[in-house]
């Protein structure tokens, strides 16, 4: 444990509920430690803020190890904070100085509509993956896992875009506030396996529709998603979707 | 204490040889037939790998299923934490492994306190995990031939843990949570996320729904069905610091148990050997360091007390490898028990390292110099990665400092041989019940267990019991039992806000769970657990009259479903500890001073405790009455744990 404190104001989002208006409240919390993590930082705050009887802030956290994709807050305007390939329950406050402001804000886009505070609606995510997200197999007897080799090198890729943990960074990040990057890194998974061959075609229209039905954006090759994933998907996944789009839309006519 | 032995339990063990009797059973259960099917409503709250792999298997055989979670989405579940690995008995490495063998090294990883039925058909079912797993697209490690890659976990001398980097969890479930969404496709799976159950709905002695919160707006939800399936997890944030997710808790199957439910051997916790130690006060939650790191990871203190050298100034002639010189055979791959119990012991020799003397060394060097950094990178980066995140110490250059910390929870709502719950229809799968693991799991196989609930066991066996209630009448929400349960979950809620007292429910929380660290985890002895009993009460009694919730019940509000929790806690903390004061001997996790060799290794009593504690719920004035199912090992012969 450090010995050192520091302070730190922070200027956070709250927002009683869909329909109030929101605004950006100040806080200091002047005995931050540099171990502490960004959330244990709320956490801390927040036990001040029940002690003086006011209310604590709302976020959405579980894991707290990075892979649950429950965080979801903007840091000075940056997706999940400065630390790059990280989600923001792992964020440590020694990436910070002493004296330092962070603005707190929720993910904002049309298609994560607000709940309260810093905490939204991500259930679009689960919409796009019943569109299609799976291959089609029931519960059984399938063929011994060992009668369906794969490459090491499609295992490899396939398992690079799988490790996507659904947060919704991609979006919040998006000038157009696409989820081509979550979609995408679905659709480049399941392509890179046999397994998910049968239902390729079907599979990419149907996610791709879904996610403009949802009222994502489109994508226009900003590349902000890849540069805030804390799951470090590279944007080839989005040129995959499009090949696989392409290809199905060209077939299917 | 007035535990007494109020008869036997039934497991419903099938007859026969070992290896016959799922095949057995299966052939002897009832089924539903398909126009049936669809007449039957099944509730399943959690959806980790137990409730997402039921909840799709059961939609896909034609049942209406209602799956609830209490996170925003079913793919959050902690199950998505897993790091290591799962064991299957594929014996695909060729080094001599059989199902045999995985059922033996389990039954006996759990110190014997497990039933030979169950863990049986656990390592029978493992090979079909596996397949039905890559047949969804889970991307396994592969070697270049194109084959799934192996490696070994504890308590295990072969290679038969598949992985996928280190987040092997994560990619189960998310096939588990594909199926599934296949599933809301389809309609046969409406999806209740941002839920809390808060009670069981039971009419005439069965489950018949229950009462939810919505998380979002407060209201108290009604949700009938045939039958119910508990999927949430294990309740090691009982002790507040814990590797569980934050919004791991125990209230669903705390409300079943005092519904009638009874809890099966509350005591067994795992404490797991690797965890990133603690660093201060604001600490809200524990990180796992995967046990796989120590396949390649030597465990070592210094062997002087108070040797504050760096470690890499330490020569290594003074070093202990007290693992490798404790226990030959095993090495640093002991037993997750074995393991924790060890650190403590050189910890409190006053041999700990790092500022809180509270860690040991796990050291890479050896291995980089062996296989070279990029081999280990390959391996473990993610996990390194990790590692320098929380404490920005490069592990490539500096050992990890690990200590052991509350990993997993063996004990959990007593089942039979079918799943179900003392309360017909009500059944318990995954951490949430108390079945395969006995006194300790092996790492790599609460995935398996999670999973070989949810896709192989359940979808047999619910249907044997929804065969059979065919012609029993539909209960609707607007029976008066819901309307008793939601007034009474009401009542409590209402009761909390209307404290208005001192202190946060985390002020209660971290109270508790030094009490329980301290005296309810790695060593245990009466007197301390006397002690606890009296201070959980004084504490609980506290807790009603001075905790301060902030906010209204109309809302979000994180802080009244968390006092809720804690409100649920402490009376299973307590009921840990009279579990623990009970059982009169060592075995696995469970460790009690009285019980030992001179040199500290645990020992057991099977004369009086190869049994089953199952503790039946009386009323909050009254002490709770234990069950015992008796433990017949008729494959193996229960002996003293040897990984020397």
């Amino acid at each position: 444990m450090s010995d050192q404190t520091m302070t730190i104001h922070l200027k956070i989002w709250r927002q009683k509920d869909k329909n109030s208006p929101g605004k950006l409240v100040d806080y200091t919390v002047d005995d931050a430690n540099p171990d502490m993590s960004f959330l244990e930082l709320l956490d801390w705050l927040n036990e001040r803020l029940m002690n003086e009887g006011r209310e604590p802030v709302e976020f959405d956290h579980d894991c707290r190890e990075g892979i649950c994709g429950s965080c979801n807050l903007v840091l000075n305007g940056m997706a999940h904070g400065p630390m790059q390939g990280t989600a923001v329950c792992q964020l440590h406050m020694r990436k910070y100085k002493d004296g330092d402001t962070i603005v707190v804000e929720p993910w904002r886009a049309r298609a994560f509509p607000h709940i309260k505070d810093l905490v939204v609606d991500r259930s679009a995510f689960d919409r796009i993956m019943a569109a299609g997200g799976y291959i089609s197999v029931n519960t059984g007897a399938p063929a011994d896992a060992n009668a369906i080799p794969v490459n090491k090198r499609d295992a490899d890729l396939a398992f690079d875009y799988a490790a996507c943990i659904g947060c919704g960074a991609c979006v919040a990040a998006c000038p157009n506030s696409s989820a081509s990057l979550f979609t995408g890194a679905k659709i480049a998974q399941l392509a890179h396996l046999p397994q998910g061959h049968p239902e390729r075609k079907k599979r990419v229209v149907s996610m791709v529709d879904k996610m403009a039905e949802e009222g994502f954006g489109d994508c226009s090759n900003y590349a902000e998603c890849e540069a805030v994933c804390p799951a470090e998907i590279s944007i080839t996944s989005i040129a995959e979707m499009r090949r696989e789009y392409a290809k199905a839309i060209s077939e299917i006519e | 204490m007035t535990a007494s032995n109020n008869g036997v339990l039934n497991s419903k063990v099938p007859e026969g040889n070992l290896q016959d009797k799922w095949d057995n059973h299966k052939n002897n259960l009832r089924l539903v037939n398909p126009a049936n099917k669809r007449k039957f409503t099944v509730l399943v709250v959690g959806t980790g790998l137990a409730g997402a792999s039921a909840a799709a298997s059961l939609a896909e055989l034609g049942y209406n299923v209602k799956a609830f979670t209490i996170l925003d989405s079913p793919r959050r579940a902690h199950s998505i934490a897993a790091q290591g690995g799962i064991n299957a008995a594929k014996n695909y490495p060729n080094d001599g492994d059989t199902v045999w063998r995985l059922f033996h090294d389990t039954i006996k990883g759990g110190d014997y306190r497990s039933r030979e039925s169950n863990v049986f058909r656990l390592a029978q079912v493992s090979n079909n995990i596996i397949d039905q797993c890559v047949a969804q697209g889970v991307p396994f490690a592969r070697e270049y031939g194109g084959l799934l890659d192996n490696r070994s976990f504890g308590g295990a001398q072969v290679s038969r843990t598949f992985y996928a980097r280190g987040q092997t969890g994560q990619q189960l479930l998310l096939g588990a949570y594909s199926a599934m969404m296949r599933q809301v496709a389809t309609g046969k799976i409406q999806v209740f996320p941002r839920r809390e159950m808060l009670d069981l709905v039971k009419v005439d002695g069965k489950a018949k729904g229950i009462v939810t919160r919505n998380l979002t707006t407060g209201e108290i939800e009604r949700y009938a069905g045939d039958a119910v399936l508990l999927c949430t997890g294990g309740y090691g944030n009982v002790y507040y610091l814990s590797t569980m997710a934050k919004n791991c808790n125990a209230t669903a199957i705390w409300r079943c148990y005092k519904r009638g439910a009874q809890f099966g051997n509350p005591s067994f916790t795992q404490i797991h050997p690797t965890c990133i130690p603690v660093s201060g006060k604001y600490q809200s939650k524990l990180t796992l360091m995967s046990e796989s790191l120590r396949n390649d990871g030597r465990v070592w203190v210094p062997k002087k007390k108070g040797d504050n050298r760096p470690p890499n100034e330490i020569p290594e002639e003074d070093r202990d490898y007290y693992l490798e010189r404790r226990y030959p055979s095993f090495g640093n791959l002991a037993p997750r028990d074995v393991s924790s119990r060890s650190a403590k012991y050189v910890c409190d020799e006053g041999r700990g390292v790092g500022k809180t003397g509270l860690a040991v060394y796990m050291d890479f060097a050896d291995s980089i110099k062996r296989l070279g950094a990029d081999a280990i990178k390959a391996k473990y980066g993610n996990l390194f990665a990790m590692y320098e995140k929380i404490t920005a110490e490069n592990p490539y250059e500096v050992p990890m400092r690990i200590f052991p910390a509350v990993h997993f929870t063996m004990g959990g709502l007593w089942v039979d041989y079918n799943l179900s719950s003392t309360i017909p229809g009500l059944y318990v799968l995954g951490e949430a019940n108390f079945a395969d693991h006995g006194g300790n799991r092996l790492g790599a196989s609460a995935l398996m267990q999670g999973l070989a609930d949810g896709y192989f066991v359940v979808p047999y066996t619910l249907s044997d019991y929804l065969a059979e209630n065919l012609h029993s009448e539909k209960i609707g929400t607007d029976h008066e039992a819901f309307a008793k349960a939601e007034k009474e979950t009401m009542e409590r809620i209402n009761k909390l806000l209307s404290i208005n007292g001192k202190k946060t429910v985390l002020d209660f929380h971290r109270e508790l769970g030094e009490l329980m660290w301290d005296h309810v985890g790695m060593s245990r002895n009466k007197e301390d657990l006397e002690m606890v009993i009296r201070k959980i009460a004084g504490l609980r009694e506290e807790f009603w009259k001075d905790v301060n919730i902030p906010g209204e019940n109309n809302t979000l509000n994180k802080y009244l479903e968390y006092a809720l929790r804690v409100a649920d806690y402490m009376e299973l903390g307590e009921l840990m500890a009279r579990d623990a004061l009970d059982r009169e001997e060592s075995c696995g996790g469970h460790f009690r001073e009285e019980h030992q060799t001179e040199d500290g290794e645990a020992v057991r009593d099977d004369e009086n405790f190869s049994n089953v504690s199952s503790w039946e719920y009386k009323g909050d004035d009254k002490d709770p009455v234990k069950h015992i199912e008796d433990l017949n090992f008729e494959f193996v012969t229960p002996t003293q744990r040897s990984y020397k």
